[in-house]
C-alpha cells in the first residue's frame, strides 16, 4: 500500500469515526425524546416535560459537535477520494444531495422551535417540533446508510463505456435490501447508545442522592427502551444483517469469524488471535458447528474460508476486522445482559434500591460507543479491499494528485482542532450534568443564538 | 437499433424531445447548482459581515453581543445552504465535485477548519461570563469570517481565471506560487487576491446593511459609516476587478457578445451597487440590504453566465476544459433528481414560512427574550 493511499484512509477514518460518536446519541435521543414528551402528553407528570428538556439541551451539543464534525465528511469525498466520487456520483450522489435537500433543512428549520419555542408552540406544537428533530435526524441517518449499502451490495446502477457508474433505478438504489438491513441495525444501535447514557446519568443521579424523581424517570425512561433495542439489535436486525452479509460478502464474513479454511460444521470462535501469516487462531475458545447453525441453521452446512478466495481479495487488515466484529457481537450479549437484569428488577420494583444494579448501568455508559465504533469498522474493514465491493477497489478511488504530505498535514490540522472540539465536549456535557434538570439555563448562560448549530 | 446518443443510459424514461434531454438538464441542473450556491452567498455573506464588521465597529462587549445576536438565529440555517448546494453539485456534476475539490484541497480543508471555529465562537461566546472566554470566541468568529471572505472570493478568482487541468481533468494547486497568473499559478496570486479583497469588503458592506437593519441608537450610527466608507471601497474595486477580469480573461466576454440580452446583468450588479447607496442615504435600511443581495446575487449570475458551458476551465488547453456536458451526470439520474430536488426545495421553503411566521416581529437585539427568530 502507498503513503499516500494509506493517509487518505486514515484521514476518512478518524474523522468519520470522530463524527459518529455524536450522531449515534442524538438520533437515539431524538427518539427518547419524542417518547418522553408522548408519555408527558399522555400522563400529565411534568418529570417526564423535565426530562425532555434536560435531554434537549444534551441533544443540542451533540448536535452542534456532530453538524461541525459532519461538515468535513461530506468534502472529504471529493477532497480525499476524488476518483471516487467521479466514478461514483452519477449513483451515490443521490442519496448525499437528498440528505442536505430533505433532512438539512428539516433538522435547521425545526432544532431552534423545538430547543427555545416551547412556550409559543403550546405542548401538542412542541411534541411536533421534537417530532420533525427526530424525523430530519433519522432520515439524515437513512440517506447517509443507502449510501454505504451501495459501496457494500451495488445495485440498481450501469456503467458507462468510462468506466462510470449510473444509476438505472431510484427506488431500486433506496430500498437496497443491504440498506434496509443496515439502517435498521445501524438506528437500533443508535437508540441503545441513547438508552444506556440515559439510565447511566440517572443512575448517577440516583448514586449521588440528588434529581433522584428525575433519575428515576431517566432510568425507567432508559431500561424499557433499552432492553428493546438490545435484542431487536440481534434477532432480527444483526442476525439478518450477518447472514446477508454471509451470503454476499463471503470473505469478509470468513475474515470476521477467523474461519481460513473452508469447513462443514464450522465453529464459531468466540475467543481467540488471527494470525493471517500462519492462518490459525492462537488462544482460541471456539463453539462447535455454532457458525454453520448461525448462517444456515444447519449445524453441519460448509462455510467457506478464506482459502476459497484469491489473496488479493482478503480483507487487508483481517485481525482488525475481527476483533472489532468480536467487540461488537460481545458487547451486544453484555448489553442484553445488563439491561434484562435491569428490567427485571425495575418489574420488581426495586431497581431503584438496587445499588450494584445502578452501579453497573452507570460504568457501562462507553460501551455502546464502543459497540457502535466498532460495528461501524466490522462493516468498513470487512468492504476492504473494496469501495465498491466487487467492482472498484480502494487503490483506484483516491485522489491522485493530493499526495501523503498535504494528506498528513490535513489530517494532523483535525486531529488538532478535534482535541479541541472533545475537550469542549466534554466540558459542556459536564456543566450540564452536574447542572442538573429542571431550573432554567445553566447559570452563566446567556443562549446567543436560540438553536445550535444546524 | 440502439440510440445514437452515449449519454442516453436509461431509454427507457422517455422525454419529450431529445433535445430537453441534451441540452436542457445540464442548464437547469447549472442554473439550480449556481442559485443555491448564491443563496448561500448572499445568506451567509451577510453573517460574515456582522462577522468581520463586529471586530471593528462595537466599542463595548454589549455592543458586541447585539451585533452577534443580529445573526444568532440564523446564520446556522443560512449554512445549510452550503451543504445543499454541496451535496446537489456533487450529485449533478460528479467531475467538477471531484476535480475540483481535490484540486482546491489546501484551501478547502481551511474553509472547514474556519467554518467549525466560526461556528464554535459564535455558539459558546455566552457560555462562560468570562473576558478571556469571550475574547477567544469573539476572535474565532471575527478572524474565521474574515478570512472565510477572501478564501470565497479566492475561490471564485480561481474558478475565472482557470486551472492547469491536466489530461484526466484532474488538478492540483499549491496556496501560492509566485503570484503571478501563468499557466501554473497557485491558489493566491494578484488576480485572485484582488478577487478576494473584493468579496471581503463586499461581503462586510452587506452585512453592515444587515446589521443597520437590525440595530438602533449609537451602534446604528457607527455601522452605517463604516458602510459608507466602505461602499465607496467597493465601487473602486468593482472596477479594478472587472478591469482585471478582462485583463486576464478577455474570453469571458464571448457569450456576453452572442448573446447581447445578458448585459442586462452587469446593469442590474451597477444599479443595485448605487440603489445601496442611495438607500441607506434616505434612511431605507431595507432597500439598502435588498441592494447588497441583489449586487452579490448578479455579480455571480454574470460570472456564471460568462462561464457557461464551461464549470472549470483550463489555464493550459481549452480542449481540457470541465464542462457541463462532461461532467453531468447521467440523463435518468438528473430527471429523477428535477423531481425530489423541487419537492424538497418547496418543503423547505414551507419549514422556514412556518418558522419565520411563528417567531416574527419578535426577534429584538436588545430584549433578553431567549426565544430567538
Amino acid at each position: 500500500m502507498d503513503d499516500a493511499l494509506l493517509m487518505h484512509r486514515i484521514h476518512f477514518g478518524f474523522t468519520v469515526t470522530f463524527h459518529y460518536l455524536f450522531p449515534q446519541l442524538t438520533m437515539g435521543l431524538s427518539l427518547l425524546i419524542v417518547i418522553l414528551k408522548t408519555l408527558y402528553l399522555r400522563t400529565d407528570n411534568p418529570v417526564y416535560n423535565r426530562a425532555a428538556r434536560f435531554w434537549a439541551k444534551m441533544f443540542g451539543i451533540n448536535f452542534a459537535m456532530g453538524v461541525v464534525t459532519g461538515i468535513p465528511m461530506e468534502f472529504q469525498f471529493g477532497t480525499n477520494w476524488s476518483r471516487f466520487s467521479q466514478a461514483t456520483g452519477g449513483v451515490i450522489g443521490q442519496p448525499l444531495a437528498m440528505e442536505g435537500v430533505f433532512s438539512f433543512f428539516l433538522e435547521s428549520a425545526f432544532l431552534g422551535l423545538f430547543l427555545h419555542g416551547e412556550r409559543r408552540l403550546g405542548r401538542v406544537g412542541h411534541w411536533w417540533a421534537a417530532f420533525a428533530v427526530f424525523a430530519g435526524s433519522w432520515l439524515s441517518g437513512f440517506f447517509v446508510v443507502v449510501t454505504d449499502a451501495w459501496m457494500q451490495h451495488p445495485i440498481a446502477f450501469e456503467r458507462t463505456a468510462e468506466g462510470l457508474f449510473q444509476i438505472t433505478s431510484f427506488w431500486g438504489l433506496l430500498t437496497n435490501p443491504w440498506a434496509l438491513i443496515q439502517y435498521s441495525h445501524t438506528m437500533c444501535g443508535a437508540v441503545i447508545t441513547g438508552s444506556f447514557v440515559m439510565t447511566a446519568i440517572g443512575a448517577y443521579y440516583l448514586l449521588e442522592d440528588k434529581f433522584l424523581e428525575d433519575g428515576r424517570a431517566f432510568l425507567r425512561t432508559g431500561v424499557v427502551v433499552g432492553v428493546i433495542a438490545c435484542i431487536v439489535q440481534i434477532l432480527p436486525t444483526g442476525d439478518l444483517h450477518g447472514r446477508y452479509m454471509a451470503f454476499h460478502q463471503p470473505a469478509a464474513t470468513a475474515a470476521m469469524e477467523g474461519l481460513f479454511r473452508t469447513e462443514y460444521g464450522a465453529p464459531m470462535v468466540l475467543l481467540g488471535q488471527p494470525d493471517p501469516e500462519t492462518q490459525r487462531i492462537d488462544n482460541p475458545v471456539v463453539a462447535n458447528k455454532v457458525l454453520s447453525f448461525l448462517i444456515y441453521g444447519v449445524p453441519t452446512a460448509q462455510v467457506k474460508g478464506l482459502n476459497e478466495f484469491p489473496k488479493s481479495d482478503w480483507p487487508t487488515s483481517i485481525p482488525l476486522l475481527f476483533f472489532s466484529y468480536h467487540i461488537m457481537a460481545g458487547l451486544g450479549t453484555l448489553f442484553i445482559a445488563v439491561m434484562g437484569l435491569a428490567a427485571f428488577l425495575l418489574w420488581r420494583g426495586v431497581l431503584y434500591r438496587t445499588r450494584w444494579m445502578l452501579w453497573i448501568l452507570m460504568l457501562c455508559l462507553p460501551l455502546p460507543y464502543i459497540a457502535n465504533t466498532a460495528g461501524w469498522l466490522t462493516a468498513e474493514t470487512g468492504r476492504q479491499p473494496w469501495l465498491v465491493y466487487g467492482l472498484m477497489r480502494v487503490q483506484d478511488g483516491y485522489s491522485k494528485y493530493v499526495h501523503a504530505g498535504n494528506s498528513l498535514f490535513t489530517l494532523l490540522g483535525f486531529m488538532g482542532l478535534y482535541s479541541v472540539l472533545a475537550v469542549l465536549f466534554l466540558f459542556l456535557a459536564h456543566r450540564l450534568i452536574t447542572h442538573g434538570p429542571g431550573g432554567g439555563a445553566l447559570p452563566g448562560v446567556t443562549l446567543e443564538t436560540p438553536n445550535a448549530v444546524a | 437499433m440502439a440510440p445514437v446518443e452515449a449519454p442516453c443510459l436509461a431509454s427507457r424514461w422517455k422525454l419529450p424531445t431529445r433535445w430537453l434531454r441534451v441540452c436542457t438538464m445540464p442548464l437547469i441542473w447549472f442554473l439550480l447548482v449556481a442559485a443555491m450556491l448564491a443563496a448561500y452567498v448572499v445568506l451567509d455573506g451577510f453573517d460574515l459581515g456582522v462577522g468581520v464588521l463586529h471586530l471593528f465597529v462595537a466599542r463595548t462587549k454589549e455592543e458586541r453581543r447585539v451585533l452577534v445576536r443580529t445573526i444568532g438565529p440564523v446564520w446556522d440555517g443560512n449554512e445549510v445552504w452550503l451543504l445543499a448546494g454541496g451535496g446537489t453539485l456533487y450529485f449533478a456534476f460528479p467531475l467538477l465535485y471531484a476535480s475540483g475539490f481535490s484540486g482546491f484541497y489546501l484551501p478547502l480543508m481551511i474553509v472547514l477548519w474556519l467554518l467549525i471555529l466560526r461556528g464554535l465562537g459564535i455558539e459558546l461566546a455566552g457560555h462562560v461570563d468570562s473576558p478571556v472566554w469571550r475574547g477567544i470566541c469573539n476572535g474565532c468568529f471575527g478572524i474565521g469570517s474574515t478570512l472565510l471572505a477572501v478564501f470565497y472570493g479566492a475561490a471564485l478568482g480561481n474558478v475565472i481565471r482557470g486551472v492547469p487541468l491536466q489530461p484526466d481533468r484532474y488538478f492540483f494547486l499549491p496556496l501560492w506560487t509566485d503570484f503571478n497568473v501563468g499557466p501554473a499559478p497557485g491558489i493566491l496570486d494578484w488576480y485572485t487576491v484582488i478577487s478576494g479583497i473584493v468579496a471581503l469588503v463586499a461581503l462586510t458592506l452587506h452585512g453592515a446593511n444587515y446589521a443597520a437593519l437590525k440595530t438602533e441608537g449609537d451602534l446604528n450610527v457607527r455601522v452605517r459609516r463604516a458602510a459608507s466608507t466602505l461602499w465607496l471601497a467597493l465601487v473602486a474595486l468593482t472596477v479594478i476587478s472587472l478591469a482585471a477580469t478582462l485583463l486576464i480573461r478577455p474570453d469571458m466576454l464571448d457569450n456576453y457578445k452572442q448573446l447581447p440580452a445578458l448585459f442586462v446583468i452587469p446593469a442590474i450588479v451597477a444599479a443595485a451597487l448605487i440603489g445601496t447607496r442611495l438607500m441607506s442615504r434616505k434612511g431605507d435600511e431595507r432597500g439598502a440590504f435588498i441592494c447588497s443581495c441583489a449586487y452579490l446575487a448578479f455579480m455571480l449570475v454574470g460570472a456564471a453566465a460568462a462561464l457557461y458551458p464551461n464549470l472549470l476551465t483550463s489555464t493550459t488547453d481549452q480542449a481540457l476544459n470541465i464542462t457541463v456536458n462532461n461532467a453531468r451526470s447521467g440523463d435518468y439520474a438528473l430527471t429523477v433528481g428535477l423531481a425530489w430536488w423541487t419537492i424538497g426545495v418547496a418543503l423547505a421553503t414551507g419549514y422556514f414560512v412556518f418558522v419565520y411566521k411563528m417567531f416574527r416581529g419578535k426577534m429584538s437585539a436588545t430584549t433578553e427574550e431567549h426565544e430567538g427568530y
